[in-house]
């Protein structure tokens, strides 16, 4: 079980600047997120992409505003959980046990959630039948390629993705490739090799295609491909493997009991706190009168949770607020030197 | 104002009068039309405010930028009517303009 004082849920910008702010007051946190990388949407949907209003920063792109917000919380040496999502959160005593679908455990004074829409999931077939042969057949990602040599393999996708394990897997599968239109939207250099593989009769392709139906009892026997034109196309798959990019899903935190408004967790905006003790939520995720969804916003209520988390933390102690340009206390946090 | 269709999957039709500018997703966000969750809030960064346009509209409306296609690649069961409904700006030409919404958006 690891103790600390706060735990975020969510490594986005807002979570990552709410690690800041829980720094400089001197409390302890780690952030659990569901992606395999630090900087929730903007690294997921638009890493390329520029924004424009973040104040005293004219332009800068998703990734930029990542890197940048990871550089400032360095010295707090912060831990990440990442590819970890949330399962349970109970309350035992003044404590927040957590449970996350690894198993890691958390003891915390307050939890802080920074979820954006939710964690990001792999979309799925909506086929029938489909989530039967889920996790054996039927796969959203891979973890050992060996499984598939020797084997027939049937990847649907476009992007870059679904290209790259085509060509990857094609040196000892057999590779189907199936695409819901006849343009892919990867990386040239891959599409150019696609194409190739289809010329050398080394991968069989598919557009304008969609997965109709799956057949088989225990295991998956055939599969069938629609095309557009209304044919179908019977298929014998060992796999089926879907690279649909991801989808944002609130998933576990629906459970936790906390006043829920479509899809958005209510706060008081003295603390950002929902209608449980020691819980709140800010960025995205949470919402009030008046509530602009910009990340700007989301720093400003990360650092009025943070002053919320305090008093969880340390209920002896009184917070005081002082200035990063004055305070010596927390230049040391900072680990400035003079 | 323009008339706006919103059809659920259940068949259920509401009919709203959208100010022109705003996006066929906005319309429905704003008239809590449900189905179209809109997860990006029109960034064109998610697929989830998916629509089918009715078949007279599909030439009627505004061609697909530069990404649209991609991004409805990851949609709940594209089709050739489907659009971003973020990226469908309401105007007195789509007066009367339907679309319906899928089973679900993820």
């Amino acid at each position: 079980m690891i103790k600390t004082d706060t735990l975020i849920i969510g490594a986005g910008p807002v979570g990552l600047f709410c690690v800041h702010q829980l720094g400089i007051i001197g409390l302890k946190c780690e952030v659990v997120d569901n992606l395999d990388k630090i900087g929730g949407q903007c690294i997921e949907l638009y890493p390329d992409k520029p924004i424009y209003d973040i104040p005293a920063v004219p332009e800068c792109t998703g990734e930029e505003l990542t890197n940048n917000l990871i550089k400032q919380i360095k010295t707090f040496k912060t831990k990440f959980h990442l590819n970890e999502r949330v399962e349970e959160i109970k309350k035992v005593e003044k404590k927040w046990h957590i449970k996350t679908n690894k198993g890691t455990e958390f003891e915390v004074s307050s939890i802080i959630i920074a979820a954006g829409v939710g964690s990001f999931e792999p979309r799925k077939f909506s086929t029938r039948d489909a989530d039967k042969y889920e996790g054996k057949q039927i796969l959203y990602s891979i973890k050992d390629k060996k499984i598939f040599k020797e084997k027939t393999v049937t990847i649907f996708g476009g992007g870059d993705s679904a290209l790259d394990w085509a060509i990857e897997l094609s040196n000892t599968s057999k590779v189907i490739l199936v695409h819901r239109r006849d343009e892919f939207r990867g990386m040239q250099a891959s599409i150019d090799k696609v194409n190739q593989l289809k010329e050398e009769g080394k991968i069989e392709v598919y557009t304008k295609s969609q997965l109709s139906s799956v057949q088989g009892k225990e295991k998956i026997e055939n599969i069938n491909i629609k095309n557009d034109d209304e044919s179908i196309k019977k298929v014998k798959t060992d796999y089926v493997l879907g690279f649909f990019g991801l989808i944002m899903k609130l998933g576990p935190i629906t459970e936790w009991d906390l006043n829920l408004d479509k899809k958005t967790i209510p706060v008081n905006t003295e603390n950002f706190e929902t209608n449980k003790e020691g819980i709140f939520a800010i960025g995205d995720i949470c919402t009030y009168p008046g509530k602009l969804k910009l990340i700007l916003s989301g720093f400003h209520e990360g650092a009025l949770a943070a002053r919320g988390c305090f008093k969880y933390a340390k209920p002896d102690e009184k917070y005081r607020f002082e200035f990063t340009t004055s305070s010596k206390t927390v230049k040391g946090r900072l680990g400035v030197k003079e | 104002m323009p008339k706006i269709t919103y059809i659920e999957n259940g068949g259920n039709s509401q009919t709203i009068d959208v100010t022109s500018g705003l996006s066929v997703m906005e319309g429905a966000v704003q008239n809590d039309i449900p189905g179209i969750d809109a997860d990006c809030g029109g960034g064109m960064a998610c697929a989830t405010c998916h629509v089918y346009v009715k078949e007279e509209w599909l030439d009627r409306l505004p061609k697909k930028e530069d990404g649209e296609e991609d991004m409805l690649d990851m949609a709940y069961e594209p089709n050739k009517f489907s659009r971003l409904s973020c990226q469908v700006l309401v105007s007195d030409e789509l007066d009367g303009l339907v679309v319906s919404i899928p089973l679900k958006q993820g």
